[in-house]
Order: C-alpha cells, then structure tokens, then sequence
C-alpha cells in the first residue's frame, strides 16, 4: 500500500512538465560545477604532485562538487515537497487518501519514499557524473561511498522536513517558502556557528553532512539523520491525524 | 378494471420493498454522531440505518450538515461522539476493514489532474486493495458502467465537468464497495448528464446502498427509496418518499368530465368528503386516505355518460413538504 502511494508519487512528480525542466538544468549546473572544479584542479596538478601527501582527484574535485550539490538540495527540496500534501489539501484530493482503507502512516511513508526515489535520481547522475573521472585516475570509493550516503540521508532529513511543513498548510507556494526559510535558518546557524564551535551547531543538517563530505563515517551523525528523519515524519503522521480531528 | 390492476400492482411493489427493507441486511449504522468545529457544535447527535440494496436520499439545506456527516461516515472526518459501523467493522477502531467496504465521491471530485483516466482508476483500485489480478476486470467493468469506454487514455484535467463527475462515480465503485456515499452527485452538471448520472446511480441503488447528499428535491424523488432531512445539523425527518409526498397532503383528485353531472350527485359517491368545482369540467374531490371513490365514481361515469377524460392524484410536491417541514422546525 504504502509502495502504491510511492510510485504514484514518483510518477506524478514527473507528469508537470517543470521538474523535467529543473532536472535539466540541475544537470546543467552540477556538469559547469564539476567541469570548473576538474579544471581548476588540473591547472594545479603539477603544483600539487611536488607535495608529499597531495589530495587526490576525489578529494580535489568529487567532495567539492558533492559538498555543492548539497547546497543546491538544500534549496531545491522544497519545490518538490511543496506538493506533496498541501497541493492535495487545495484540490481537496486528500480526502480520497482520507476514504480509502489507509492508515495516516502508509500515505506519509508512501509519499516520503516517493520523494526520495525521485532525489535519490538526481543524487545517482551526481554521481555518475563525478565516477566520469575513473576515466582518468584512481578514485578513493571510501570517500566516495560516505559522501553518497550523506546525500542521501541529508536529503531524506530535507525531505522529511519538507513533507511536514507541506503538512502544515494548504498553499503549495506557502509550503515551499516555509520550508525554504526554515533550510536557510539551519544553514546560517551552521556557518554562523563555525569559527567558535557552538554546541547549537549540532542542530544543522549541514554541519553533519560536513564529516560525510570528508570521509568521516561518523555513528552520531548517522543518528542526527536518522532522529531528524523520524521526528519530522512522526510529525507529519500526527498533523495528518489531526487533519481528521479538527479541519 | 385497468385501475384495479394498477392498483395491485402499486400494492404488491410497496409491500415488495417493505419486505425487502426488513429483512436485507444493515450496511451502515451510525449512532449519535456530534462533531464539534471549535467551540461550535455542527452535528448533534445524528443517527442513521442503511439497508442492503437501498438508496437513501439526505436531504438539507445549504450548511446543514450534510457533507459534514458524509465525511464522517467515510473515516475523512472523525466524529466527536458516536459509533460508526459498516458491514459489521466499527469504522474508529477498525478503520481500514470498514473503509474498504465504502465507496466515496466528495462534493468536489478528488481527481489527480495530470493523470490518465486509466492509471488514476487502477490507482485507486489497489489503494482500495484489489487483487492486482482483478485489475484489469474492475477497471474495464467499471469504465463500462459509467460511460468511460472511449476515455480511458485522457488526461483527467482535460475532461468536461460531466466527464470528471464519472471518473469520481468511477472511483467510488471500482472495488465494489457495500456502502457508496456521494455527495451532490449532480451539481453543475447539464440536464442529459444529470439524468445518465440519475441512471447510473438507480443502478448502482440494486446491488449496493447508496447515500445521496442533495439540496434538489426532485433528485430524491427520483431516485431514492428513503429520505432523511437534515436541518442545522439535525435529522428532521426520515421516511420513505413515497410517503413524504403525502406528508400534510389531503387525499384527494381532480377529474375532468365533460358532461359533468350535478354536484349533489358527485357528493353523494361514498367515500367523497369534498368537492369543488374548479372549472365547468374539472372537479377537485377530497376523499379520505383509506377509502378512494375514484373507481366508483368511473363506474358511475361510464354508465352515465359522464365522459371522463382525466384523473389525477393530487400530489404535494417535495419542494412544498420540505419547505414545511424545515418551516415547522423552525417556529
């Protein structure tokens, strides 16, 4: 059931013709990111091979691009969970999900899953993008692999947060502004909090995507995603319960 | 001798559905139902009995309560206090068994615009848990029923108002539920469409129960066997619509003769209470409700030459029982 609701997810995500458009130029912009990183890194190269313990090409160029593409997650997620819920509330669509014999869990797994297939498309030509340079040199996989993993789980804690907020109201653009503010907010408190190491920087998404961006597999930050994903979801299940109850 | 015949055979349906009303089973049964939206009370205290094999037509005013209550009986709202049961599944503590035995079309369809007509019924058929194997069967036997045959590749958004109308009845009836609840089924739709809707939904009245919402009274005399009227969030009245149509009404017909004979003589008939004369032709009699001289009085015509021409039961519209009664109420 919850699988039904995922595909249907997934393929309506895919029925408006402006995320085929987005995920062009998505595609566009990583390609220009990554060209410009390998290019900056090839005119350095013969600086960097004098030095004794040189950063390769996955340190140089892959974890650069990867750090990016989570910046432009971080800003592009609540345009596709922004739909999710409030758009369904707007067209009174809902109630065929409120009817039908499914529990409040099964829609907002379903739909969260549908998200994530969808970003995790997005995250997967990233990387193939950035395995392109196999062509050329030994890529460092560890690197690799713990920076896809914190796409992953940074852009299923964004997703998480996103279907909540798009929980909350019944204006899609609402939903998309809300959760934008609030992905900036996490994101400032995380560089603002840099230099001095505050506790409260342990709150951004951000600040543990850094340790995955640098290889470091780290059990805490597994956690904070995992908690953040949880907690958000819960929320959402909650809110839609009370869609029952009070709307 | 012609009316003996339409009279039994007027007789002989009642009795056929009262008989039927008894002993086909309960689909739904709601107890006491209030629901409160903030501090103000909307529903107090409804209760309502479906019948296997039943149309019931809810009726009511703009703002009586009528969605509220649908919406309740189909688990998208929670009621404040009261039990819901259909097929036997208490609808709040076994939400989904109950839910799969219902059918529901909101007020506004709840259609996904940008899907084919095709991939938002199979949506729904395996939301509604349908084995994936019977599929294809439902979808094909219920594009069939509503006259989708030749939409099925078309985009939902793209279809007209009438169109959009039978992908929701669609939904509604895809998995075969024992209860369909549609609310307004024919609002905005144009007169042909009305009547296919009306149709359909006669049809659908034979094998399932259905529960109306309507502010139309003619769709109620049309199409259902019951009515409940609601008024500020309360059952009113609950009866059949045949008997509704009596409601307050003073038996009685008029009848056209052309060579009418004396009034003395038409009051003298036995069972007559009353006549009037409202043209030189046209008689309106009063009888009461049990004993009616129309067959005497045909007898009396023909033997005497009356040459009657008409009869007509006088007959309350709905529209004037239902003023009445949501009058009545308020005072």
């Amino acid at each position: 059931m919850t699988l039904t609701i995922a595909l249907k997810e997934f393929r309506s995500l895919f029925a408006i013709p402006s995320t085929w458009l987005i995920v062009g130029a998505l595609q566009f912009i990583f390609a220009w990111f990554f060209l410009a990183r390998l290019d900056a890194f090839l005119q350095v190269q013969s600086q960097l091979a004098q030095l004794a313990n040189a950063p390769g090409a996955t340190l140089a160029v892959a974890a650069p691009v990867l750090g990016t593409v989570a910046l432009i997650l971080m800003m592009l997620i609540p345009i596709f969970t922004m739909r999710s819920i409030a758009e369904e509330r707007r067209n009174q669509t809902l109630t065929l999900l409120m009817s039908a014999p499914v529990s409040n869990i099964h829609i907002v797994i379903g739909k969260f899953i549908g998200l994530m297939l969808f970003l995790l498309l997005i995250i997967i030509s990233c990387l193939v993008m950035v395995l392109t340079l196999a062509a050329g040199t030994q890529l460092d996989t560890g690197l690799l692999i713990t920076n896809a993993l914190g796409l992953i789980l940074l852009a299923a804690s964004y997703t998480a947060l996103g279907l909540y907020i798009s929980s909350l109201t019944a204006q899609p653009v609402v939903a998309a502004i809300g959760a934008l503010a609030i992905f900036f907010g996490l994101w400032l408190v995380e560089i603002s909090a840099v230099d001095n190491d505050k506790p409260w920087r342990a709150l951004a998404p951000t600040s543990h995507f850094q340790s995955f961006n640098i290889g470091l597999l780290n059990s805490t930050d597994l956690i904070f995603f995992l908690l953040f994903c949880i907690t958000f979801l819960l929320l959402t299940i909650r809110r839609l319960h009370n869609n029952r109850i009070y709307s | 001798m012609y009316n003996d015949i339409l009279g039994y055979i007027y007789l002989s349906i009642q009795s056929a559905s009262a008989l039927m009303s008894v002993t086909a089973p309960i689909t739904l049964s709601a107890r006491n139902l209030i629901r409160r939206f903030g501090q103000r009370e909307v529903i107090h205290g409804i209760s309502l009995e479906l019948r296997h094999g039943e149309v019931l037509g809810l009726l009511g005013h703009n703002g009586a309560g009528k969605s509220t209550t649908l919406q309740m009986l189909t688990g998208a709202l929670l009621p404040h206090a009261g039990e819901i049961e259909i097929c036997g599944f208490d609808l709040i503590r076994q939400p989904e068994k109950a839910k799969a035995q219902i059918g529901f079309l909101p007020e506004t369809p709840p259609l996904y615009r940008e899907m084919s007509v095709n991939d938002f019924l199979i949506f729904t058929a395996k939301l509604h848990r349908i084995p994936r194997a019977q599929i294809p069967d439902a979808l094909t036997e219920t594009k069939h029923r509503c006259g989708l045959q030749d939409s099925g590749k078309k985009i939902i958004g793209t279809l007209s108002k009438g169109y959009q109308q039978r992908v929701g009845i669609a939904q509604a009836i895809i998995h075969q539920p024992a209860v369909i609840i549609l609310d307004e089924p024919t609002v905005g739709l144009d007169p042909a469409q009305i009547r296919d809707i009306r149709t359909l939904i006669r049809e659908l009245g034979n094998m399932h129960s259905v529960i109306l919402s309507t502010h139309l009274l003619s769709e109620v005399e049309h199409i259902c066997d019951r009515v409940e009227i609601m008024h500020h969030g309360r059952l009113i009245y609950g009866s059949s619509s045949t008997k509704m149509q009596q409601y307050g009404n003073q038996s009685g017909f008029i009848v056209t003769l052309f060579a009418p004979p004396a009034l003395s003589e038409l009051q003298a008939i036995a069972g007559v209470q009353q006549v009037d004369p409202l043209s030189t032709t046209q008689f309106r009699i009063l009888h009461a409700t049990h004993t009616n001289p129309s067959a005497a009085l045909l007898a009396l015509a023909a033997q005497h030459g009356w040459q009657a021409e008409q009869l007509v039961p006088l007959q309350t519209r709905l529209e004037d029982v239902f003023m009445q009664i949501t009058q009545d109420e308020k005072l």
